[in-house]
């Protein structure tokens, strides 16, 4: 079986394997979607749909040792950092066989081995963490980076604002990601926000910062290609704005038609999927043949593996009562 | 007597508080224009219009906070928070600042604000939606903790909220939000008094939120006589019903939906054994959660929060016997 790190190696340099890896993301939310309606998925969940370009943008970027703390709306970045669709659909259905054994869920993705620090059910938990990480990375003189990837609401929280001083004035490597998808949670960005431009607010903590389109792998690369180099070099952090859009609910509980008329169709003509078809299709990278035979390739072999994760084993009693505390090392 | 979802409970204490006093607003993330993620404030923005009615931004310590200063000055602000576990980063302007305000202001100042969220495990929302938490407020002077049972008491115990001149913090099981109960929009609940769900002479059990309900199956299925009391205040909880209660049966049982470890059950224990020492038939226990996260995955979750069977279990050993049952976790050889 491919392991998370040789799926993440498998991106480097590949055009082709990191639109494939989109297509996944996209033919797996799917099925997570079908699941939860028909009830084999427990409690909530949030999906990515839309937000590819940018999830293999970053993992195609970032390096395995670079770490990255996510949030609730993870199975997109789990995906393309290297998780296999089995480790995290396992853990959306609570099976012994996810990523976290069945006890964290859909909002809680974890695999060290390509950098994804467990994800946050708080807006903003991860933030602080990702500036924790740079801190680290500095006193321990690597030149690896801590990378936050949020919303647009979590501009709007008290962790924000503080782990982005405080990686200022400690000149951390750190890559504040904001996935600006328009929505937090119901509410469309200018109810809750007085500016639409949320990488300006890194003016105040005199921080590099840029807006990129989510929606094109290129530009997501070459910003955050820009900010990790800078990060690297010892040039502190920077605030990357990637303009995005978020095509599902907030939730599954969320039908979101609170959407104004005619906004999704118009983000809808800024597929990710699309903009990368037609980006390979012009270098003569894919024909539209082969575009389909990916998708519906994926399609079914994520099916098949829906079918079988449906028996995988629900983990034991004893499951409850781990990894609550470090065990003590031998001799103490 | 009016039949309604808890939920619709919720909604119907708020807008009849508001209604009475227009010094009561109501805002949190996403209760006005999408009436609230559990639609618990269904139609209170078409009513009272979009000055007493707000959405806010993700920002819970920044509402939260505002709440108090309104408070302060004269308005009796409701809050919701989602889910318990995100006025983690607004703790400081509840139990520092809320709870501290009649105190540092020599008497001068009251902060009568309710502060309204969802709690509680059972759905599969996974560790950081799931907990209780009511032990983060418990040993917080100046606050006042509330937790409903059911859709009566989801109303009464909110309109009491609101109408009190401190800082109350009402703590609702998310579980029983669909649930349907009848509703005396004539009672308003007294903070600090407990309700009685039975009455018997076997023993005493004490719950609170959704455990009530699982304590009436389990003494249902036990087959005994039970004094089942519904705390409904944690603090100021109700010494005087409890005390009155075990010294008649001579028995007490506390369960929670809360860790082992630092639960407001073992107040009342220490209170009971402490005062009715030489009336006891057999030593008082609590029945709770195990000290660990609330699992995801639906079998471990469903062996979280104590079931009726095992209450039923540890029931029937209490009647039996004079020391305390051991846990499941410790009976079945899971965990120490």
């Amino acid at each position: 079986m491919t392991s998370s790190l040789e799926r993440r190696k498998a991106l480097y340099g590949n055009d082709l394997a990191c639109y494939e890896r989109m297509v996944e993301i996209r033919e797996f939310e799917k099925i997570t979607n079908a699941l939860f309606a028909a009830g084999s998925i427990r409690g909530t969940t949030h999906l990515a749909v839309g937000q590819e370009a940018l999830a293999l943008g970053m993992a195609s970027t970032l390096q395995p040792t670079d770490v990255v703390a996510g949030t609730y709306r993870s199975h997109a970045i789990a995906l393309a950092l290297g998780l296999t669709p089995h480790s995290v659909l396992g853990e959306i259905m609570g099976k012994a066989t996810g990523c976290c054994g069945g006890v964290g869920g859909s909002m809680h993705m974890c695999d060290t081995s390509v950098g994804l620090l467990p994800t946050s059910a708080i807006i903003g938990g991860g933030m602080p963490i990702a500036a924790g990480a740079g801190l680290a990375f500095q006193v321990q003189k690597s030149k690896n980076v801590g990378v936050a990837l949020f919303g647009d609401g979590a501009t709007n929280i008290g962790a924000f604002h503080e782990s982005l001083n405080l990686a200022a004035i400690w000149k951390l490597p750190v890559v504040f990601v904001c996935d600006n998808n328009v929505y937090g949670e119901y509410s469309r960005i200018d109810k809750t926000t007085p500016i639409e431009d949320l990488h300006k607010r890194a003016e105040s903590y005199a921080m590099p910062h840029m807006a990129i389109d989510g929606m094109d792998i290129h530009a997501v690369r070459k910003g955050i290609g820009e900010a990790v180099e800078r990060a690297r070099s010892g040039g502190g952090p920077t605030l990357v704005e990637a303009k995005t859009y978020r095509f599902s609910g907030h939730s599954r509980a969320d039908q979101a038609l609170y959407r104004p008329e005619g906004e999704l169709e118009k983000w809808q003509k800024r597929d990710p999927l699309l903009v990368t078809e037609q980006d390979l299709i012009a270098r003569k990278l894919v024909t539209q043949e082969k575009i389909d035979q990916i998708k519906s390739t994926m399609e079914s072999d994520l099916a098949a593996l829906a079918k079988k994760v449906e028996n995988d084993p629900e983990p034991q009693l004893s499951a409850m009562f781990s990894n609550i505390w470090t065990p003590a090392k031998a001799g103490k | 007597m009016t039949a309604m979802r808890v939920r619709q409970a919720i909604v119907a204490a708020l807008a009849d508080e508001m209604r009475a006093d227009a010094n009561v607003i109501f805002f949190g993330e996403d209760v006005a224009e999408a009436e609230g993620p559990f639609k618990t404030s269904e139609g209170i923005l078409e009513e009272f219009g979009p000055i007493r009615v707000r959405d806010t931004p993700i920002s819970e310590m920044g509402f939260t906070g505002a709440a108090v200063g309104a408070a302060m000055m004269g308005l009796k602000p409701v809050v919701e928070i989602m889910f318990i576990e995100f006025l983690g980063v607004a703790l400081d302007q509840v139990v520092t600042e809320a709870a501290k305000t009649r105190y540092l202001s020599h008497g001068t100042l009251s902060v009568p604000m309710t502060i309204r969220a969802s709690v509680g495990s059972g759905l599969g929302f996974g560790c950081q939606h799931s907990q209780t938490l009511e032990h983060w407020f418990a040993s917080t002077p100046g606050l006042k903790v509330l937790m409903p049972s059911d859709a009566q008491s989801a109303y009464s115990l909110l309109r009491a909220a609101i109408q009190d001149p401190d800082p109350v913090i009402v703590l609702e099981p998310r579980i029983l939000y669909a649930e349907r109960g009848e509703v005396d929009t004539k009672k308003i609940a007294h903070i600090g008094k407990a309700s009685m769900r039975t009455t018997g002479t076997d023993l005493t059990i004490v719950a609170l939120g959704h455990m009530v309900n699982i304590a009436e199956e389990a003494a249902k299925a036990a087959g005994v006589s039970a004094d089942i009391i519904d705390l409904q205040t944690i603090i100021p909880w109700d010494r005087e019903t409890v005390l009155a209660s075990v010294k008649k049966t001579g028995r007490l049982i506390v369960v929670e939906e809360a860790p082992l470890s630092g639960g407001w059950g073992s107040e009342i224990v220490a209170t009971v054994t402490a005062q009715l020492f030489s009336s006891l038939k057999s030593a008082p226990f609590r029945i709770t959660t195990p000290d660990v996260p609330v699992p995801f995955n639906g079998g471990l979750e469903a062996r979280f929060a104590p079931t009726s069977e095992d209450v039923a279990r540890q029931i029937k050993h209490a009647l039996t016997q004079s020391g305390a049952p051991q846990p499941w976790w410790v009976a079945e050889g899971v965990a120490k």
